[in-house]
């Protein structure tokens, strides 16, 4: 299977393209091609990790040259993947969480018209993730990254006709081309520094060249992980993506798309280790933005901005163990991987209740679910015992073990994960207890119901991975898996005994946990939004995304405009004004010269005789003169 | 020789200015129909002052151009007095700005 791990990106591209191009008759059958390509996409996977699984450990990293790519003097580019085994865990993630949400999608998008479209869309988006995760040179890498921003933008923008999808489409895009920008830079870096894009050569090279180099690539590599992970400064544009369809939501915040700046990150391991500037750099960016997510989400009513928001600060998490160096790059993954499944599990539960709440996003409007949708319910409890870290839940070992390194690292960062962990316990508990306990706050004609099977099996499997996803961790299996990749994990001297420290996380959850329920689960919740003036400042700033928006305009969106506005004047007044007035000029010249053609054709004679008399005289004045 | 050409220079005047002022487009052509035998006359002067043919012939050139010039400027001449009874050129000025 490994020499056909091509087939990987093959199948869902080919599928993906096809399905496009096919036209009507396809409209049928669509979504069952896509799903099938990305199932068999998936069994490939699992072939290839099965024996991966069966080498020894010190000879699994598998590559191969398809074709050569590029070949300009001496750039040279292979078309070539990489096998290994951070790419194994990532190409399950993706096949298998996003088998999953195709299989979702068959019901979520079963009135949409444009529905085979849309599959269509959902297996590009897998191929270009793919691409990503099994490139073996930062160019091909690229590639797939570009194809993943544009997977991202046509299903943000899936709903075109909605003013709101469009926009946030673009916007997605835009910023994320701020993020390209630094990716393209650290490529362009590399080569001129290193001579060579392969990522393996890279980061075996970086380590004899100086430090001011690989700060630079790592802080390029930085900006580019922001624009894709979302992360602040590059943030804006997650919450807004949220005008896409719920599994779009899932896709983009599980399995594919804000995964990848980790995956970047942790696959770029050399270019971090030789730079402790740019970890502490990755470092403040996790923390800041896992504090940010986490207060977004604890003032959003719409359930699934909510859950970008936490989205956020579960990837501020990635980072932050990414930045920690060898010790955190296995919990990064490790924490990737349980957030993908968990993360799923949640999108996919919200998007079940808003299909049996006439697509309301307010949870202000929900309420007392629990006994309409029984099975939504039970799989959405156990996604979030997941995120907020219950043991024996997916999430409890991998943010346990992120706050564990953290705190043994800096005290700063371990602090501020450990806050993160008790936000993360409030805004979940608020949103699992204004969504399914409490009162029934439902508009007038809502009939909640429970979704089809075919939306509340990828539930219950997802409900599963999230339950028992911890399991990679047991016996330090993940670490084990990732050292060749990541680099030996040192032992660590920790402030405190690592069960002191995991019953401290556990005492500031359940502080999360009994406030949300104390303020959310206790008291009725008004159906209505609170006015502005009516909350906190802490309150009023997450709603305005901690201002996000504002300061985009303000640094970018308006200077822009301004610099459009003048441009747009002199092009008018001074360049245009110049061409145009030649033209009119010669034009008017041109009305006065006709004139002279009067239709008499003595006049004409006269000229010619004047010429000829003109022409004599002058051939006189030279001869004679 | 000078006489010749006083003459031929003549005759080129009167043309010229009969094309200019005379507004019937017959004495017009015979008014160009002057000109150019003047030149003639000038071609077969100078031929003979230097001694060699090569006048002699740009003359006979010239009156075979002229024959077949007559030919096509009187048919038009006629098509216009048919269209327009009239052959005053000034009355034929359609083609203008």
């Amino acid at each position: 299977m490994l020499d056909y791990a091509w087939l990987l990106v093959a199948i869902p591209l080919v599928s993906g393209l096809g399905l496009l191009v096919w036209g009507k008759e396809a409209d049928r059958f669509g979504h069952l091609i896509g799903t099938a390509a990305s199932a068999a996409s998936f069994v490939v996977g699992l072939g290839a990790f099965v024996q991966l699984l069966a080498r020894p450990a010190d000879d699994r990293t598998f590559s191969k040259t398809l074709f050569t790519w590029i070949h300009a003097g001496p750039f040279h580019v292979d078309m070539a993947y990489t096998f290994d085994q951070l790419a194994a865990l990532f190409v399950l993630l993706i096949t298998g969480v996003g088998t999953l949400i195709h299989v979702y999608s068959i019901g979520y998008m079963a009135h949409d018209a444009r529905r085979r479209r849309f599959f269509a869309y959902l297996n590009i988006f897998i191929a270009a993730m793919l691409t990503l995760v099994l490139a073996s040179d930062y160019l091909v890498l690229f590639l797939g990254w570009e194809g993943v921003g544009l997977a991202s933008y046509l299903l943000i923008g899936f709903w075109q006709h909605k003013d709101s999808a469009a926009q946030a489409a673009t916007k997605a895009f835009v910023l994320n081309r701020v993020g390209d920008v630094g990716m393209a830079l650290a490529i362009m870096t590399a080569f001129a520094q290193f001579g060579t894009t392969v990522i393996s050569d890279v980061n075996a090279s970086v380590s004899s060249a100086s430090t001011g180099i690989a700060t630079t690539l790592g802080l390029l590599l930085l900006l580019g992980a922001c624009g894709k992970s979302a992360q602040v400064p590059l943030q804006a544009w997650l919450l807004d993506a949220m005008e896409g369809p719920t599994p779009v939501s899932a896709l983009i915040h599980a399995a594919t798309m804000v995964t990848a700046g980790v995956y970047l990150i942790v696959r770029s391991n050399g270019v971090f280790d030789a730079s402790e500037t740019a970890r502490t750099a990755v470092v403040i960016v996790g923390v800041v933005t896992l504090l940010v997510g986490a207060w977004i989400g604890c003032t959003k009513d719409d359930i699934k901005k909510a859950l970008a928001g936490s989205t956020m600060s579960q990837i501020g998490y990635m980072m932050l163990a990414a930045g920690l160096g060898p010790a955190g790059y296995a919990f990064a993954i490790f924490h990737l991987l349980t957030h993908g499944f968990f993360k799923a599990n949640l999108f996919l539960g919200a998007g079940s209740v808003m299909h049996g709440m006439n697509d309301d996003v307010d949870m202000r409007h929900y309420g007392a679910i629990r006994a309409a949708m029984p099975v939504t319910f039970v799989t959405f409890a156990l996604g979030y015992l997941a995120i907020i870290g219950v043991p024996p839940f997916a999430g409890f070992w991998s943010k346990d073990k992120i706050i564990e390194t953290a705190l043994a690292q800096s005290w700063w960062a371990g602090l501020g994960a450990l806050i993160g962990a008790g936000v993360t316990a409030f805004y979940m508990t608020r949103l699992l207890a204004m969504t399914f306990l409490g009162q029934k706050r439902w508009l007038d004609d809502v009939h909640p119901h429970e979704s089809p099977r075919v939306m509340t099996l990828p539930l219950v499997a997802l409900a599963g991975l999230s339950a028992f996803g911890g399991a990679l961790a047991i016996g330090g299996w993940i670490t084990d898996w990732l050292a060749p990749v990541t680099g030996e994990v040192h032992e660590h001297h920790l402030p405190a005994p690592a069960w002191v420290i995991s019953l401290v996380v556990l005492a500031v959850v359940a502080l999360g946990v009994l406030l949300g329920l104390r303020m959310y689960a206790a008291r009725a919740i008004p159906g209505e939004t609170p006015a502005d003036r009516e909350v906190s400042i802490a309150t009023r700033a997450g709603r305005q995304e901690l201002y996000g928006n504002a300061i985009n305009d303000a640094v970018a969106v308006r200077p822009t405009r301004h610099l459009v506005r003048t441009l747009v004047y002199v092009d008018g007044a001074g360049l245009d004004a110049f061409v145009t007035g030649v033209a009119d000029r010669l034009g008017d010249s041109a009305d006065a010269l006709r004139k002279q053609q009067n239709g008499f054709v003595r006049s004409y004679a006269l000229s010619m005789v004047t010429g000829a008399l003109v022409v004599l005289a002058a051939l006189l004045a030279v001869t004679l003169g | 020789m000078t006489e010749y050409l006083t003459l031929s220079m003549l005759l080129f005047t009167i043309g010229a200015a009969g094309v200019l002022i005379r507004r019937n487009a017959i004495v017009i052509f015979m008014c160009i129909e002057l000109m150019l035998n003047a030149t003639n006359l000038a071609f077969v002067s100078f031929s003979r002052q230097h001694g060699n043919l090569d006048g002699q012939v740009a003359a006979f050139f010239v009156m075979v151009v002229a024959a077949a010039e007559v030919v096509v400027g009187l048919a038009i001449i006629v098509s216009i007095y048919r269209t327009r009874r009239t052959t005053s050129v000034d009355e034929a000025s359609l083609l203008r700005f």
